[in-house]
């Protein structure tokens, strides 16, 4: 089946087979790696991207059911100007080690601090219940996303 | 923080340095095993046993060959002759272990599900995941052994050309007669048993294998999500038969290993023999659901720990007994994974006669390995959870009967009871801070306050102390433990021309920063920019040699390597720059990357002018080669034996069971610290993975042997939602094995967190009744045991 999808801005069109996953899609059929697989069970949220603004789970989805809609991934987050504000507030408070976790954990905290305002510390944590980070123990996962809140 | 001496000059080591691993982590320019592009690649599907233990009558791969886009389909029976010698197991550590025959697909018979009995070769990783269905294999199922007690009697003997389930027994027991006695005269004997569930590692990237031939020349390159690419290489080689100069093996972007990657894996093997077979790339990746029958898990031994004591609880004796459980087959290390704790049930306690021992059966379940602490959360766990139980029988605080026990700072370095020597602590100011962290003194009060009150929300308070033999490890002491290979680790530093460096190691990182701290240590030395060092590594046509990442070694033994290889190169350099100045080497000092004559502080040369000179030689001092290289390979005089201290503090509720972690704090003491920022998320990653043993996670297996919680779904890998802020600081007590004072960090956190919240557990529901606790410690758990204590609320 033809899909259209627009990614990271630009609209992309290939022929799948309708079983094909939005994340195999992306990563198979359009080369954008970053967004990676961590399960099967839609657990770990490493495949987390946006799609029309807000976060899914992209192994959730399947590529046709994107038909149509503007996927954003880890890969157009960075503008021409640098990291965005997220991806340097992981950095900056070391919220990352082995970074597997990472594109998925970046994506759901970008659609989180866009669709609460004000949020603290337990909220951050609940919000990002869906993502898994074997690494950090969160602490500074949290820390970032509330420092790129402000 | 106790200030101590640095061997470091240069202001960048020390520094909460930002990782310059980051910015491909976080824009996903990072490649990870399952992201190489292998234009042509064939995908590899395996089919695994679904019985634990099952005669294989048949394999029939005929359906399998029709499907759309398989190429090829093979049998256990179909790849014999390909293997020329099974799988291996690097540490026999006895003469007489047991160690059955490992092929990577099986033959005759499946002894775990997820054994390989077939497996499918296609041209997309959709059409071989079709073709697995494909495949139809007549089982005969077997009765299958999944508990350690069942094993060990021998009711079913799984391999049968072994005669026994038993693979070894490994006594040390320096004094038999002498700890004998020490329990006959203690005025209290403490007798406790413990069990170690078996956990899943589950880092967050799967495994996965690719391998690219060349069949006209021979070349192969095999590309793992492996934490060992060196170890890795000389063990295909020899499984398969590979010329070893003739294969390169590559570890890319990996995505946390946690032990579970310091290993040699069917598949990687099988892939290779693939490659060979069709000629063209194969490639393999892990799903998470396989993973429990593909991956090495960690624990899974029942433990029984004995403390001799005096009326003051000062302890007299210590004895460990061990009933350790390998699984279906004896992976890379896993007989050695008790040994790793052997020496150290007896914690960071001053005892004076000492006894281990460890029986290690196999049973019809995934195989078991290293995990992070490999046997040192193990030891911790007994020895801790023990020094609580000889608290309560001697009537004193669980912060008091440590005090009284620990090794007396001038005691150090320590001939310990089971004979290792302890190179440096000071126990007593670890645990005073992490009492202050955690403000002791109000937290006490209020469990008093919530006890007479009658609450039925308990508050626990736990304690935690730990030393572990860090930096694996002097080869020697390795031999002794009849390990099949050596502990060093090797480094080549190299100034280029243009005075920028590249740093070579043999130490294999996989979420450390390994290349932050190595340009940090090079950087202060050379006085250069830590931007201008490169840091390469996991590539064996890179870096040759080398003995990889695991046992909290990279810096201990890498970083050391490093260090003297820098030194190494300096000193050539300062040889080229005193010709330049007219000098004597002697007499020259390099500070802020300028070479200058003590007391001449205008005779004075670049080090970049002399990467200059050193690259166009046209005058050099006789008998100095051209170029500024250097390479050392660093093999260590002991272990380093980092300690600290946790506490947790949990709060439970009697009516539901359910525990919530509230307060933690640790002060942990690993010497010197070469970047503060990477040792903390360390140890909050490792106490979130050691607390997640003791309240959540665990492989449940049913009694037919099947993975009740194979995915992230029924496995609880803990989220945010769990987790608390944890509350950390640190002591320096520098190591005096390595020049650079440091010790190890890696495993710290989970060594030391499992035994503190489940001994806050315990603590909380003492007024109760309750004793003991098992892991993980689930609300049904807790009120199992509260009512088998005599009920409490409901």
């Amino acid at each position: 089946m033809e899909v259209s999808v627009t990614v990271n801005g630009e609209v992309r069109t290939a022929d799948v087979e309708p079983r094909t996953l939005l994340v195999h899609f992306l990563r198979d059929d359009l080369g954008l790696t970053g967004t990676n697989i961590g399960c099967d069970t839609s657990s770990c949220g490493a495949c987390t991207v946006l799609v029309d603004g807000r976060s899914a789970k992209s192994c959730t989805m399947l590529a046709v059911q994107a038909d149509g809609a503007d996927v954003t991934t880890i890969e157009g987050l960075a503008g021409e100007d640098g990291l965005h504000p997220m991806q340097e507030a992981f950095h900056e408070c070391h919220a990352l080690q082995c970074g597997y976790c990472t594109p998925g954990m970046v994506m759901a905290a970008v659609s989180l601090v866009d669709e609460y305002s004000d949020m603290d510390a337990d909220g951050v944590r609940e919000g990002l219940e869906g993502n898994l980070c074997r690494c950090t123990g969160y602490q500074n996962i949290v820390k970032a996303v509330l420092a790129a809140s402000e | 923080m106790t200030v101590t001496d640095t061997p470091f000059a240069g202001g960048i080591v020390g520094e909460a340095r930002l990782r310059k691993e980051d910015p491909a982590l976080l824009t996903g320019e990072a490649k990870f095993i399952d992201d190489l592009d292998l234009p042509g690649a064939l995908w590899v599907a395996c089919v695994r046993s679904p019985h634990a233990h099952a005669r294989i009558n048949s394999v029939d791969t005929s359906e399998a060959l029709a499907v759309a886009g398989v190429v090829a389909a093979y049998s256990g029976e179909d790849l014999a002759d390909t293997w020329v010698a099974p799988l291996p197991c690097a540490w026999p550590v006895t003469d007489d272990m047991k160690n059955p025959a490992h092929f990577p697909v099986a033959q005759g018979k499946a002894n775990y599900a997820g054994d390989i009995v077939a497996v499918v070769v296609a041209t997309s990783r959709y059409a071989a995941a079709d073709g697995l269905e494909g495949v139809v294999v007549d089982y005969e199922p077997l009765d299958a052994v999944v508990s350690i007690e069942d094993a060990e009697s021998d009711r079913v003997v799984i391999h049968e050309d072994l005669g026994t389930n038993v693979s070894y027994e490994w006594p040390l027991i320096p004094d038999p007669e002498g700890v004998d006695a020490a329990f006959e005269a203690a005025e209290h004997h403490i007798t406790e048993t413990y069990v170690h569930q078996r956990l899943i590692p589950a880092p967050m990237e799967p495994r996965g294998v690719a391998v690219v031939p060349a069949p006209h020349n021979g070349d192969m390159t095999l590309y793992s999500s492996t934490q060992i690419p060196h170890v890795l290489k000389v063990m295909a080689a020899l499984t398969l038969g590979v010329p070893e100069q003739k294969l390169r093996v590559i570890a890319p972007s990996v995505g946390g290993g946690f032990g579970c990657k310091l290993n040699v894996y069917a598949e990687e093997i099988l892939c290779m023999a693939l490659a060979q077979r069709h000629g063209v790339p194969v490639r393999w990746t892990e799903s998470r659901t396989e993973a429990a029958g593909s991956t090495i898990q960690g624990r899974a031994q029942r433990q029984t720990i004995e403390l001799a004591a005096d009326a003051d609880g000062k302890l007299t004796a210590v004895r460990a007994t061990l009933l350790a459980d390998m699984g279906a087959y004896l992976q890379l290390v896993a007989p050695g994974v008790p040994l790793l704790g052997a020496f150290l049930y007896h914690g960071l306690y001053d005892v004076p006669l000492y006894s281990f021992t460890c029986k290690s059966v196999f049973t019809n379940l995934t195989p078991t390995d290293a995990y992070r602490g490999a046997g040192r959360p193990e030891a911790t766990y007994a020895i801790e959870r023990g020094m609580d139980a000889l608290a309560v029988a001697v009537g004193v605080g669980a912060d008091e009967i440590r005090s009284r026990n620990f090794i007396p700072t001038e005691k150090f370095p320590y001939d310990s009871p089971a004979g290792l020597v302890f190179d440096s602590g000071n126990y007593q100011p670890a645990l005073d801070r992490a009492k202050e962290l955690i403000g002791w003194d109000a937290r006490m009060a209020e469990q008093a306050e919530r006890r007479a009150a009658g609450s039925t929300t308990h508050l626990g308070l736990g304690i935690s102390t730990y030393v572990e033999m860090c930096g694996l490890a002097p080869s020697r002491v390795l031999a002794s433990l009849n390990y099949g290979a050596g502990g060093w680790e090797s480094a080549t530093v190299r100034i280029l021309p243009t005075c920028k460096v590249q740093v070579v190691t043999g130490a294999t990182p996989h979420g450390q920063g390994h290349e932050t701290c190595w340009s940090m240590i090079v950087a202060d030395r050379l006085g250069v920019d830590p931007d201008d060092v490169e840091v390469l590594h996991s590539d064996t046509a890179i870096s040759p040699l080398g003995m990889d990442t695991y046992g909290s070694r990279s810096l201990s033994v890498g970083g050391t390597a490093i260090w003297m290889a820098t030194e190494k190169v300096v000193e050539k350099a300062a040889t080229i720059a005193a010709h330049m100045l007219e000098a004597n080497p002697e007499d020259l000092e390099l500070t802020g990357g300028v070479f200058s004559v003590k007391g001449s502080p205008d005779a004075e040369v670049p080090l970049a002018g002399v990467a200059f000179a050193a690259f166009t030689a046209h005058d050099l001092p006789d008998g100095v080669e051209p170029n500024l290289q250097a390479q050392v390979t660093w093999d260590p005089p002991n272990f380093t034996f980092p300690f600290g201290a946790h506490i947790a503090v949990v709060e439970i509720d009697e009516v539901t069971g359910a525990v919530d972690l509230i307060d933690y704090a640790a002060c942990d003491d690993c010497g010197n610290q070469i970047n503060p920022m990477i040792v903390e998320g360390q140890v909050h990653g490792g106490i979130v993975q050691g607390v997640a043993q003791a309240l959540w996670e665990e492989a449940v297996y049913d009694e037919d042997g099947q993975c009740r919680s194979a995915n992230l779904a029924d496995y609880l890998v803990p989220s945010a939602a769990e987790c608390i802020d944890m509350k950390l600081d640190h002591t320096v007590t520098p190591s005096p094995t390595n020049p650079m004072g440091v010790k190890g960090i890696g495993e710290a956190g989970t060594i030391a967190s499992t035994p503190a919240v489940m001994n806050a557990v315990v603590d909380a529901l003492r007024p109760l009744g309750v004793t003991g606790m098992a892991m993980p410690a689930s609300p049904m758990t807790v009120r199992r045991a509260i009512e088998a204590a005599g009920g409490g609320a409901s």
